[in-house]
């Protein structure tokens, strides 16, 4: 296992270097730069600005000194906020956006697998019927349009609860929660579906039957193990999604979070945030990637056998 | 932070700050401030003109790259020393006669230099924090932070989380502290306008910054009175880019302009009151009022449009609106296609691009007409003229006019009175509605949401809510219904 771990983390390094060295290229050759503004910027600004970030030398030049930089851990200065580091700027938005990440993944797994594992005990009946098209209505459901319907609703009709913020009033991380979580629940619920009804045509599953065990209990004991492995294997690609794809509710709900940190980076030219930010993602997308596999390996014996036949 | 002069809450006249009085020379050129004796920084340091003397030289560095150091360039010498013409900063001139008394010595008579001290490019800073933390022209250095930061003004930052939030406190050592009424003030930094308006009617601000269009109308029909529209000193129109050969006639370019109804658009689609416009300069500015014999006029445009060898548009060239991505501009942007298709019968393509694209094309001189807003600096017909001098970094149209350019350049600045010098931007402004290098559509208005709890809040055409003068009644929701 260990083996496989560094195996897979030794792929990371390329992938990593073509990721940096696409998007430095791709903001780089982007139209309008950092220092652009409305009003003219006079070029002598210009000039001492450029030389600031070390911009008046060569792109080649640039991107060698980039690579050096990232390899010590330094992301270098943001272009937009003077005198702040990449790396202060993402530690100072990753919170709101780990912290948003894991209500909204507790929300899509509670709500997920309950419903998954409720449709897959009786299929083909209103019991499967229900959830199930009610999580297809969620994985069609946009975040942008799900948030503000439910600040309509809960906000600002019923007024329960605030319609943005992070952690100013409480009850203000429901809402976002519910918004992120609630595509991927749709996810898991089909995912929990598939892998419970595959289990329990299982012969294994038919002799704790025999066995005279009640339905909750072979469930519980015997089936979810192997029915939920699709959804474990999903959870680390879901959680880097989460991550990294939470930009929109945090917009809707003015969430201090990495991802409006990125959109606006973007938007401003911010070379060095955008860099700073993309290696982030791309190195958490890698790590849950193996770390999911990892635990996928570990619940199917099978696949525990063969990495252990690997190592 | 707080200039020398503050500014009237409603009415923009320079009025005392943390200068208590001032005297004019006889020639307009030479000020000298009387600074207030009880006036301290947050810190408890006293505060004296040799801040403003340091503050001004720092701004001057080119290292610093000042993006406003222009508003300096009144200033004698000063444009000459920050180009490195002039290498002793004591022939700037700025001088502290003593620790309360600065003088400030113009090179040309400027009637906006006081409204020029309430700008936040000439606010003095705090010498010692600034230099316990870099040197005077170094960049980005964490002075500004939270707990390094020491003022001069009302309030004081206690707390700058980026995208959260940014909280000020009342400053017990401002000099007139005992007049402030809020003792915090919190501001949410947002991109989303819906959100903005929703989290106002949820009762969590006291006051948006803006409203999207498609509430306003709601907000009149229900007659409610925390929607404040208020006239803006901006200006929205089309930038032509003159370089282009079957723009560069300018009877086409009045054929153009003539057949934008801008009635329509303010009624229709802007719908918060904005004002058609028809020069350059909001009128009323520093009560100057621009004349244009510039109108709504399809007949005689499409008369013009033959003149130019364009009967009833054959033979126009297809041409591209550019705009920066955005609903408003799009839907502005294809009323002005159709009015210029039904009224001139002439293609219209419309492109738009992304805000920082946009800007690039547009300096690169990289389209036909492109669209354009312009919010005044100062109140003075100045801050919207001197912009299309030939070499002026915002004039992009390649529009160039040496009778225009000595008005604004060479004779507004000399003449002795107000009326003289309005005659003068007039006479420009008048070049400017001939030639018509720009097409002005509307003139802004600004439009807030504000809680009725906040007692003493005044509109005005900077829209600079004045937070030392405002304060906070107790909710009367139950009473007039504040909630929506």
């Amino acid at each position: 296992m260990l083996r496989f771990a560094f195996y897979r983390l030794l792929q990371a390094i390329p992938v990593l270097l073509i990721v940096i060295s696409l998007t430095f290229l791709l903001v780089h050759s982007a139209p309008g730069g950092p220092f652009s503004a409305d009003k003219a910027v006079p070029p002598e600004v210009i000039k001492a600005l450029e030389a600031q970030y070390n911009l008046d030398q060569p792109l080649w030049q640039q991107y060698v000194s980039y690579l050096g930089d990232i390899v010590q851990g330094d992301f270098g200065p943001s272009f937009k906020y003077p005198g702040r580091n990449v790396s202060e700027l993402i530690a100072a938005g990753l919170p709101a956006t780990a912290e948003l990440a894991f209500y909204a993944m507790l929300v899509a797994l509670v709500i997920g697998v309950s419903a998954g594992v409720a449709a897959a005990m009786r299929p083909n009946t209103a019991q499967d019927y229900i959830p199930m098209s009610a999580a297809m209505i969620g994985i069609c459901m946009p975040s942008f349009l799900l948030g503000p319907l439910l600040v309509l609703i809960f906000g600002i009709h019923l007024e329960w609860l605030p319609v943005s913020g992070w952690g100013d009033m409480p009850g203000d991380k429901i809402l976002p929660a519910i918004t992120l979580g609630t595509g991927y629940a749709a996810y898991i619920a089909r995912l929990s579906r598939g892998g419970m009804l595959e289990v329990l045509s299982q012969d294994y599953i038919r002799t704790a039957r025999a066995k005279g065990l009640s339905e909750p209990l072979v469930i519980a004991k015997h089936a979810l193990r192997g029915g939920l492995i699709p959804v474990v294997a999903f959870l680390g690609p879901a959680f880097a999604g989460l991550l990294g794809g939470s930009f929109v509710v945090e917009t809707i709900f003015q969430i201090p979070g990495l991802g409006r940190f990125y959109v606006q980076a973007a938007f401003n030219r911010d070379y060095t945030m955008i860099l700073g930010t993309t290696v982030f993602f791309a190195t958490l997308i890698i790590v849950f990637n193996l770390l999911s596999d990892m635990l996928a390996i570990w619940l199917n014996p099978k696949l525990r056998q063969q990495a252990r036949g690997e190592s | 932070m707080e200039g020398l002069l503050l500014k009237d809450s409603t009415t923009l006249a320079p009025k005392p700050g943390l200068a208590e009085s001032w005297t004019v020379s006889e020639d307009g050129r030479v000020y000298t401030f009387n600074l207030r004796k009880n006036a301290r920084w947050s810190n408890g340091d006293p505060h004296n003109a040799n801040d403003y003397v340091w503050s001004w030289w720092r701004a001057l560095q080119p290292a610093l790259g000042n993006l406003y150091a222009y508003m300096y360039f009144s200033i004698e010498n000063a444009q000459e020393y920050y180009e490195g013409t002039v290498t002793d900063f004591d022939q700037v001139g700025v001088k502290a006669l003593d620790d309360y008394t600065l003088q400030v010595t113009l090179s040309n008579p400027t009637p906006y230099f006081l409204q020029l001290l309430d700008h936040y490019s000439l606010y003095p800073v705090h010498r010692g924090t600034v230099e316990k933390f870099g040197t005077a022209d170094e960049r980005g250095t964490r002075w500004t932070y939270e707990g390094n930061n020491v003022g001069n003004g009302a309030f004081q930052l206690v707390d700058w989380k980026i995208n959260r939030r940014i909280t000020l406190e009342r400053n017990p050592y401002y000099w007139n502290s005992d007049q402030v009424q809020l003792n915090k003030i919190i501001f949410y930094p947002t991109e989303n306008v819906v959100s903005e308006e929703r989290m106002f009617r949820a009762g969590q601000l006291h006051r948006t910054g803006s409203i999207p269009a498609d509430k306003i109308p709601v907000y009149l029909e229900a007659n409610d009175s925390s929607l404040h529209i208020a006239p803006y000193l901006g200006t929205y129109f089309y930038r032509i880019n003159t370089r282009v050969p079957h723009l560069q006639d300018k009877t086409v370019r009045r054929a153009l302009a003539m057949t934008i109804d801008r009635e329509t658009i303010s009624k229709s689609i802007l719908k918060a009151g904005q004002i058609p416009a028809y020069a350059m300069t909001p009128p009323g500015t520093m009560g100057y009022y621009p004349e244009s014999d510039l109108r709504f006029d399809p007949e005689a445009a499409r008369k013009l449009l033959a003149d130019a060898g364009y009967p009833n548009g054959e033979g126009f060239p297809t041409t591209e609106i550019l705009y920066n991505t955005s609903e408003g501009h799009r839907k502005i942007a294809v009323a002005i296609q159709q009015m210029w298709k039904k009224y001139l019968n002439i293609d219209i393509k419309l492109l738009n691009q992304e805000w920082k694209v946009y800007l690039d094309s547009e300096s690169a001189g990289n389209y036909q007409i492109s669209r354009a807003g312009w919010i005044g600096d100062y109140v003075d017909p100045n801050s919207f003229l001197d912009m299309f001098l030939c070499n002026g970094g915002n004039n992009r149209t390649g529009w160039c006019n040496s009778e225009y350019d000595r008005l604004i350049s060479d004779v507004a600045p000399t003449v002795k009175s107000h009326a003289e010098r309005m005659t003068v931007f007039g006479q420009a402004e008048q070049i400017l509605m001939d030639e018509l290098p720009v097409i002005p559509i509307y003139i802004y208005t600004s439009v807030n949401l504000v809680n009725k709890s906040v007692k003493n809040y005044a509109d005005n055409i900077l829209n600079q809510p004045a937070f030392t003068e405002m304060s906070l009644q107790p909710e009367q929701s139950n009473i007039d219904g504040a909630q929506y």
